[in-house]
């Protein structure tokens, strides 16, 4: 069966990126203590190191590594005391989350739309509009447009908070900036997706049987045209992940991904290992799933493992 | 009989890089009730075109309907607004098209395909539709109607296919059923079957049909009329039997010449006609097949010949049938005589 030969795979994969993280991690020379051992005494280090399995042989700590993820455990924050790096994650995840899936329903909302007129008003004004913004929207980076949205919308004309996190407004530019250049990509590839199907024998066949505009463009066009653009929603999730970074950042909002910068910083590896791993399932599993929808949207490709 | 289409001086142009090709250069037929209509010529002679300038297919741009007037059933349906089209196209004009393999929608169930045909031209519930669109899949000989209403194209064959278009055009019991190429595409052994099909619903429900084909057999077979489409014009006309015996157009000929021949020895002898189609950029001001006309005069090159009246609907457009040329029998034997004069040498 499909699924099951694909949600093996996806384990595999999860596997693979745990075990490179744990790789790398080991290759960068030092460890989270060697700033510290100039100004601690060498007992306190040592005692540190062990609490963190860091005095083991390597392959020890591969083993243990991978048997606390298997319990989904992550192990201890070695900067925040208290709190382990599960804790950090459920505590960033709620605001990460809201922003990811805000950006990704308006940039594919917003995307799809825009590339559907744009391609039904082909070599028009609104086509070439559509796609002097998409061109906009893909070459200026969030890091140069949420500065400027804060200025405009919170500064100048005070709608909206300038940063921070908390109510639906705080949510309001983060989620533009994060949208915009996904929402320009998902444009683009709407818009050739949709020219190519318009010109397709099916839409004259649809049109030779006196339907109306309107139901050829939603029941033959539109349909045909967004299969390719589901497929592309992996990439566009992983731009989303990654431009969490930067915008929270920007924004101070309390997510995953100011965790994972901030982890960076501070040499804080079992954070830095916990959010790659994390982050890597979400992307994997989302890869996953949208293969498995792909083949229930899509009457041409059977759920067997025939066509493989 | 009464006069079903109507097409006077149609002219339709498209708009390219290269400049505008002069697809369709001012045709003119007709179709009466029940009557096979046949439009034969080598390909990019415009006979899609004309079709689908009938049905408001020519996208616009590139293309621009340059003149002419199309009437169906005393109306007129040339330049009218999309909506006033949708009153005729697929309710009572049908249409298939040549290739059934892309001529689906590759994501929705073929019955459905049927169905929203006759829900948008007719009041008919889903339900009904449905009972419908399975009825016409029975009708057009696909065997497990009701399991293949619930199939997508792919899982037809490409015979199938071309029934399940068939089913489409008909759904709403069209006075006219234009067919273009249908059976190009599909294998030999098909092409015939859904010839058969189509011949046997015309007799049953005495749909007119224009049916655009390559094969002159098939012509003879099925059609009353032939039209001979030659770089965008009409050049000859008239009754089968007209056309098949007493051809008045040189082209005509040479379409005669080139008929598969199966009784003979070789089985399918195919004679092209020598020379390529007119430049249909900047067509010449003359008779479009003189430079491959054998027969061509100087008057030829000068003027656009007009269409001569040879018999009771039978037209050509050919300066030989002018009172003033020699007589095309006397041509014809020279011909010959050089033929065979050629022959003996050698
Ligand atoms: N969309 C188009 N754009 C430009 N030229 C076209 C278009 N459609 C048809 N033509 C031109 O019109 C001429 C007639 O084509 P067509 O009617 O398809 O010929 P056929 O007799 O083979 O059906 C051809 O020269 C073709 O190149
Ligand atoms: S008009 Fe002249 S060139 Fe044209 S087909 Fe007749 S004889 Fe040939
Ligand atoms: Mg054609």
């Amino acid at each position: 069966m499909y699924i099951v030969k694909r949600f093996i795979t996806m384990l595999v994969t999860i596997w693979v990126i745990a075990s490179l993280t744990f790789l790398i991690m080991k290759l960068i020379p030092g460890d989270p203590f060697a700033s510290d051992a100039d100004v601690l005494p060498e007992e306190v280090v040592e005692n540190m190191r062990a609490k963190y399995n860091l005095d083991e042989p390597i392959p020890v700590q591969y083993v243990l590594y991978l048997k606390n993820l298997a319990m989904l455990d992550l192990g201890p924050s070695i900067q925040s005391e208290t709190r382990t790096v599960n804790d950090l994650l459920a505590a960033g995840f709620p605001a990460s989350a809201t922003l990811g899936i805000q950006a990704i329903i308006v940039a594919l909302i917003f995307g799809l739309l825009l590339g559907i007129i744009a391609a039904l008003n082909h070599n028009k004004f609104l086509d070439y509009a559509s796609m002097v913004f998409a061109i906009v929207g893909i070459s200026v980076p969030s890091f140069i447009l949420a500065p400027l949205l804060i200025n405009f919308f919170a500064v100048k004309w005070g709608i909206l908070p300038v940063a921070s996190w908390g109510s639906f407004q705080h949510s309001v530019l983060p989620t533009l900036a994060l949208a915009v250049t996904p929402l320009a990509v998902v444009a683009r590839f709407m818009r050739s997706s949709m020219l190519e199907v318009m010109n397709q024998n099916y839409i004259k066949t649809a049109d030779a049987k006196g339907l109306s505009s309107f139901k050829i463009v939603v029941s033959h066009g539109i349909r045909n045209a967004i299969l390719p653009v589901v497929s592309f929603i992996g990439p566009l999730f992983v731009a989303l992940i990654t431009g969490t970074f930067v915008i929270e950042k920007i924004f101070a909002i309390p997510g995953i991904g100011k965790y994972f910068v901030d982890s960076i910083f501070n040499r804080d590896y079992p954070v830095i290992m916990g959010t790659t791993v994390f982050f890597s399932t979400i992307l994997v599993v989302t890869l996953f799933l949208i293969d498995i929808s792909y083949r229930f949207i899509d009457p041409r490709i059977k759920l067997t493992s025939k066509g493989d | 009989m009464s006069r079903l289409l109507d097409v006077n001086n149609l002219k339709v142009n498209f708009k390219t890089y290269g400049g505008e090709v002069k697809a369709v250069r001012d045709v003119s037929f007709h179709v009466d009730k029940g009557e096979v209509v046949a439009i034969v010529g080598e390909s990019g002679s415009g006979k899609s075109v004309t079709v689908q300038t009938i049905m408001g297919l020519i996208p616009m741009p590139p293309g621009i309907i340059k003149g002419g007037s199309i009437k169906f059933q005393g109306k007129e349906i040339l330049g009218v607004s999309k909506r006033e089209l949708r009153k005729v196209k697929g309710s009572k004009i049908g249409m298939i098209f040549q290739d059934p393999m892309t001529s689906l929608n590759p994501t929705m169930i073929v019955g459905k395909q049927i169905a929203e045909g006759v829900i948008a031209h007719q009041k008919l519930s889903k339900k009904e539709a449905k009972i419908k669109a399975i009825e016409m899949l029975k009708l057009v000989g696909i065997p497990n109607a009701e399991e293949r209403y619930n199939q997508y194209p792919h899982e037809f064959s490409g015979g199938m296919r071309q029934r399940a278009m068939i089913a489409i055009a008909l759904a709403c019991n069209p006075e006219l059923l234009i067919a273009d190429e249908p059976t190009t595409a599909l294998d030999v052994t098909i092409q015939a079957q859904v010839l058969e099909l189509m011949k046997d619903i015309q007799k049953k429900t005495d749909t007119a049909i224009i049916l655009i084909t390559h094969d002159l057999g098939v012509v003879a077979e099925t059609a009353q009329r032939v039209i001979v489409m030659y770089g965008g014009m009409m050049v000859e006309s008239g009754t089968v039997y007209e056309l098949f015996e007493n051809p008045r157009h040189p082209y005509t000929w040479g379409l005669l010449n080139s008929i598969p021949d199966v009784e003979g020895p070789e089985k399918k002898k195919l004679i092209p006609i020598e020379g390529s189609p007119p430049d249909l950029f900047s067509p010449p001001k003359g008779c479009p097949f003189a430079p491959r006309c054998k027969f061509a005069m100087d008057i030829c090159v000068e003027e656009m010949p007009g269409n001569f009246e040879i018999g009771e609907g039978h037209l050509a457009k050919c300066w030989l049938n002018d009172s003033r040329a020699p007589k095309v029998e006397q041509v014809f034997a020279r011909e010959e005589e050089k033929a065979i004069a050629a022959g003996s040498e050698k």
